[in-house]
């Protein structure tokens, strides 16, 4: 088990292999498809996005909504491909790691080698008991997206695999099946 | 003639949701645990463990089992001899909007699927209605996350496909759901009828028990053998390989015409979610 603390510097980065079991604390932020959009959407107008992601971890993930007295609802990872069209741009401007579930196309396989990042595995449909590693959730940006706005979240001893490490080498391509 | 008001068909319908929400199935948990004493692979073991722990404190914390609180679908069974007094379809809406409001689950249903903008109340649902003999309505929910649904599939094949064609089709679309799904799945796999009534099919088949094969022998010999095949495929516990890639695969059918034979398989994650009620 490797203990990380965010920002996730390259130095972090490198030394990270695929298959290894992380724990990571600090603050990371969510995004999915909308947000994914939107600031993909930014950058093409040219302009500056509303957040830095040098260093950062994105999270696809939309939560439910907190019961009172506690921080999250439950917070699982959202399917990442569904991020791919948007992800290389991020990588590109330093995001340092990304955290979900499946498969990533070649272009953003490519990206993470080229660009040194990581691409963390959370277990899917573990909401309720991810939702204990999370001490804080604030949403930051397009809270008009509902679930889908950006939250900006601090996370404790958060439970992740490392799925596709900085030299590109990818932890499902390991597991024995392979997708036609 | 019988007589159910909608004030208590809408209620119905959000302890459904909740329950179905909070509380993992009983097959399926029951599925969960006896995959675990099958795999041997350490990562799909813990896989499978967090999993389990999950279901318990989702119960005991009253928090979504998963965060994708999903589109819900209704199946309702009305019988014959039972009058439903007021507005049934406006009931069952609001039965799912005093859910998720109530439940701290998420609203996931946008508005129109170009303009895209969140109803912030996860109505509507979807409704499927069977009509029956008797004076009882059969109200069953199904609130199922997009993870899965992204990559359910449906084939119309030629009527004089063999069996092997069938499972060629269903591994095909395992496969493609690869890790994204959230394995180990649960597959419900709908055979004949129409292509829009064989997806309905695949949908209802996922309501049945995985423990509970279908009635008839050639159908339950099917399932077994698509069982039996998936699981060769070793995808295992979120894809990262293991014996389980599937807990379980029912199928419903229904007659269908000379000059087809659809195939639809609605692909569904370990936190397939359902609950039901007779009133």
């Amino acid at each position: 088990m490797i203990n990380i603390t965010m920002p996730l510097t390259e130095d972090i980065r490198k030394k990270l292999k695929a298959g290894d079991e992380v724990l990571l604390t600090g603050t990371i932020l969510t995004a999915r498809d909308a947000a994914h959009k939107r600031l993909c959407d930014t950058l093409k107008k040219g302009n500056k996005l509303p957040i830095n992601l040098k260093d950062a971890v994105i999270y696809y993930c939309g939560p439910t909504p907190a019961r009172p007295g506690r921080a999250i609802g439950s917070c699982g990872p959202t399917t990442s491909s569904r991020m791919d069209p948007f992800t290389t741009d991020l990588i590109e401007l330093g995001l340092g790691g990304m955290i979900g579930k499946g498969d990533r196309s070649d272009a953003v396989k490519g990206a993470i080698k080229k660009h040194k990042c990581v691409y963390f595995l959370a277990t899917g449909g573990i909401g309720a008991l991810l939702s204990t590693k999370v001490k804080s959730a604030k949403v930051i940006l397009y809270s008009d997206l509902g679930p889908e706005a950006v939250h900006k979240l601090e996370v404790k001893d958060f439970p992740l695999l490392v799925g596709i490490d900085s030299k590109g080498i990818d932890l499902y391509d390991k597991a024995g099946w392979k997708k036609e | 003639m019988r007589e159910i008001s909608v004030s208590k068909i809408r209620d119905t319908v959000t302890d459904l949701c909740l329950k179905a929400n909070f509380e993992l199935r009983k097959d399926i948990l029951k599925g969960l645990k006896s995959a675990l004493r099958q795999e041997t692979n350490s990562r799909a073991r813990n896989i499978l463990k967090s999993i389990i722990e999950n279901a318990s404190l989702a119960k005991k914390r009253r928090l979504a089992i998963c965060q994708d609180t999903g589109l819900v679908t209704i199946f309702l069974e009305i019988g014959n001899d039972l009058a439903i007094k007021g507005d049934l379809e406006e009931a069952l809406h609001k039965g799912v909007e005093d859910a998720y409001k109530k439940g701290y689950l998420r609203k996931s249903v946008v508005n129109d699927p170009l303009v895209r903008k969140n109803t912030n109340t996860n109505a509507p649902c979807i409704i499927h209605v069977d009509i029956v003999k008797g004076d009882k309505l059969k109200i069953a929910v199904s609130p199922k996350g997009f993870g899965s649904e992204n990559k359910s599939a449906i084939k119309m094949l030629k009527p004089t496909a063999s069996e092997k064609e069938i499972m060629d089709f269903v591994l095909e679309v395992v496969k493609n759901a690869g890790a994204d799904a959230c394995p180990p799945l649960v597959l419900g796999v709908g055979i004949g009828g129409t292509f829009d009534h064989a997806a309905q099919l695949s949908k209802k088949a996922l309501l049945r028990s995985i423990e509970t094969r279908n009635t008839k022998k050639h159908f339950r010999a099917l399932e077994k053998s698509l069982l039996k095949a998936v699981n060769a495929l070793k995808i295992g516990p979120m894809g990262l390989g293991g014996k389980t890639t599937a807990l379980g695969v029912n199928i419903e059918e229904f007659p269908t015409h000379i000059a087809g034979l659809p195939v639809a398989v609605t692909v569904s994650c370990h936190a397939t979610r359902g609950a039901e009620k007779v009133l």
